[in-house]
């Protein structure tokens, strides 16, 4: 019975022990955030990397959402006639919901991946410990602007997704399901409250926190040779996804349950 | 002065390090010798304290190298490390000037390019690898790089990991000598850890023997090859047979 016990509490323990971990990476990287020096080119580079670039994938993504998400709302909703909330629910879902989480999931398959692997690599050729001989404390240099960086840009990325997913709606609903541009525009405009989008732009700083987070957290624990960067790459991308679900479900949870 | 006394360090239930007591006299150039895996590149991180020893005591002229500003500390060291370590997003000279462009003194930029032009010469490359990218060069250039970095900011003490590793003989002869010329021209405090016999009598002036974690020998250069110690002998001069055992 002990024995039985033990085998199930102990990967309680591991995973509460990995919360720790990842808890004060996050403190000890918010903490330099207050103290000089700050690398803005650093910071800027980040900016660039983890927004501009990521851009294509992320609109690409909303647009077609917004798409299959307009035929999906017109094929359920015809069910009992209410055909016509298509360019209400286009707009409302991909605020609240799809925007953020397919921004997030996108942006942590493609950023976690690549800080993970490329801190990991660093770690491994000894270019940390290198910093840290020049007087240049990692976590300030490589971490800090990194998670900085994504969660300041990934909120931009939401939003525009969020235009590009219901411009898709819009473009399916006028050219495929018949719907009045005009009308479809002004139920859009009418429907969509600014806390719709505003939650969905904390829910992107949020999911934008994580991804770096995580990325960095696997890249500077990462093991020896190409296996152990593997295996960051692999674990930054899976937790940064399992975390984005679910801090969606708790922030929706406080945001829209009364 | 750098003193290393009773310093421990185990990873899990590895003991890498089990009493090192060791004592480098300022502007003398000391080599480490020893096996691969018995604990040198953990001896010389636990002196930049970049591996935090389990016991023991690390000072460097007297003061403890665990309190103290830590950046006033580290901008006494430069390090060549094993693989030269530059950052790939950068070009040379910027990898070369990286500690002169930050930090409270840092230079303009001009100026700091100009010195780490004049630090590539002196480590026998020419002006233009200043704008490579360390993915652009060979081993060698990268190492030379590495030391050209390391000497950047005129470091009192400088670290050399296995500076000749992976380089063909003729190569590491040049790193051998630019070591040599530089640790006497600069008058700087050197440790340098490897398992090339050629580099130890090229560089040192005293050499220390790691074996099982600790200091199985240690004394100047001259005296190495009448020394006694069966496990000294055996390993300068690479014999199968001894008391030190290898996996065959």
């Amino acid at each position: 019975m002990s024995r039985f016990l033990a085998s199930l509490g102990r990967p309680v323990l591991a995973v509460l022990a990995a919360f720790g971990r990842v808890t004060l990476f996050a403190a000890e990287t918010l903490r330099h955030l207050f103290t000089p020096p700050f690398y803005l080119r650093e910071f800027g580079q980040a900016l660039l990397q983890i927004g501009w670039f990521s851009l294509p994938m992320v609109a690409m993504t909303a647009f077609f959402t917004g798409g299959a998400l307009a035929l999906q709302i017109y094929s359920g909703g015809s069910r009992f006639n209410a055909e016509a909330v298509v360019p209400q629910i286009v707009a409302i879902g991909m605020a609240r919901e799809l925007g953020p989480v397919l921004g997030g999931l996108m942006v942590a398959a493609r950023v976690a991946s690549s800080i993970a692997a490329e801190i990991g690599t660093m770690k491994v050729t000894e270019q940390i410990d290198a910093l840290t001989t020049l007087s240049t404390n990692p976590m300030k240099y490589l971490t800090l602007p990194r998670v900085l960086a994504a969660t300041l840009a990934v909120p931009v990325l939401v939003a525009v997704g969020d235009s590009i997913g219901i411009a898709g709606g819009w473009l399916v609903g006028t050219a495929k399901l018949d719907f009045n541009s005009a009308t479809y525009l002004a139920n859009t405009r009418d429907f969509l409250e600014a806390w719709d989008v505003g939650s969905g732009l904390v829910k992107g700083a949020v999911f934008g926190f994580i991804v770096a987070l995580m990325g960095c957290y696997f890249g500077m624990n990462s093991g020896r040779g190409a296996q152990g960067v593997g295996a960051a790459t692999k674990s930054a991308v899976v937790s940064a996804s399992v975390l984005i679900l679910a801090a969606n479900y708790l922030l929706t949870a406080v945001f829209f349950t009364s | 002065m750098i003193d290393l006394s009773g310093v421990h360090k185990a990873f899990g239930a590895n003991r890498v390090l089990r009493g090192v007591d060791l004592s480098l006299p300022k502007g003398q150039s000391m080599v480490i010798i020893g096996g691969s895996g018995t604990g040198k590149s953990v001896l010389l991180k636990c002196v930049l304290g970049l591996v935090v020893p389990d016991q023991g005591r690390i000072t460097v002229d007297g003061q403890d190298v665990t309190t103290g500003d830590r950046d006033a500390f580290l901008a006494r060291f430069g390090m060549l490390f094993q693989g030269a370590a530059l950052f790939d997003s950068m070009r040379v000279w910027e990898n070369v000037a990286f500690r002169l462009l930050r930090g409270p003194g840092r230079l303009p930029k001009d100026q700091a390019r100009e010195i780490a032009v004049e630090k590539l010469r002196r480590v026998g490359l020419k002006p233009q690898v200043a704008d490579l990218y360390p993915a652009e060069l060979s081993g060698g250039m990268q190492k030379r790089v590495g030391l050209a970095r390391a000497i950047a900011a005129n470091p009192e003490i400088i670290f050399f990991d296995e500076p000749t590793t992976g380089l063909d003989p003729i190569m590491s002869g040049v790193i051998n000598t630019l070591i040599r010329d530089i640790v006497v021209e600069m008058g700087v405090t050197a440790m340098t850890i490897t398992h090339d016999m050629t580099s130890v009598r090229a560089i040192a002036d005293r050499v220390a023997m790691l074996h099982d974690g600790m200091i199985r020998w240690t004394g100047p250069v001259a005296e190495m090859d009448q020394a006694a110690d069966p496990y000294l002998q055996q390993f300068i001069h690479g014999r199968a047979d001894g008391p030190i055992e290898s996996v065959r």
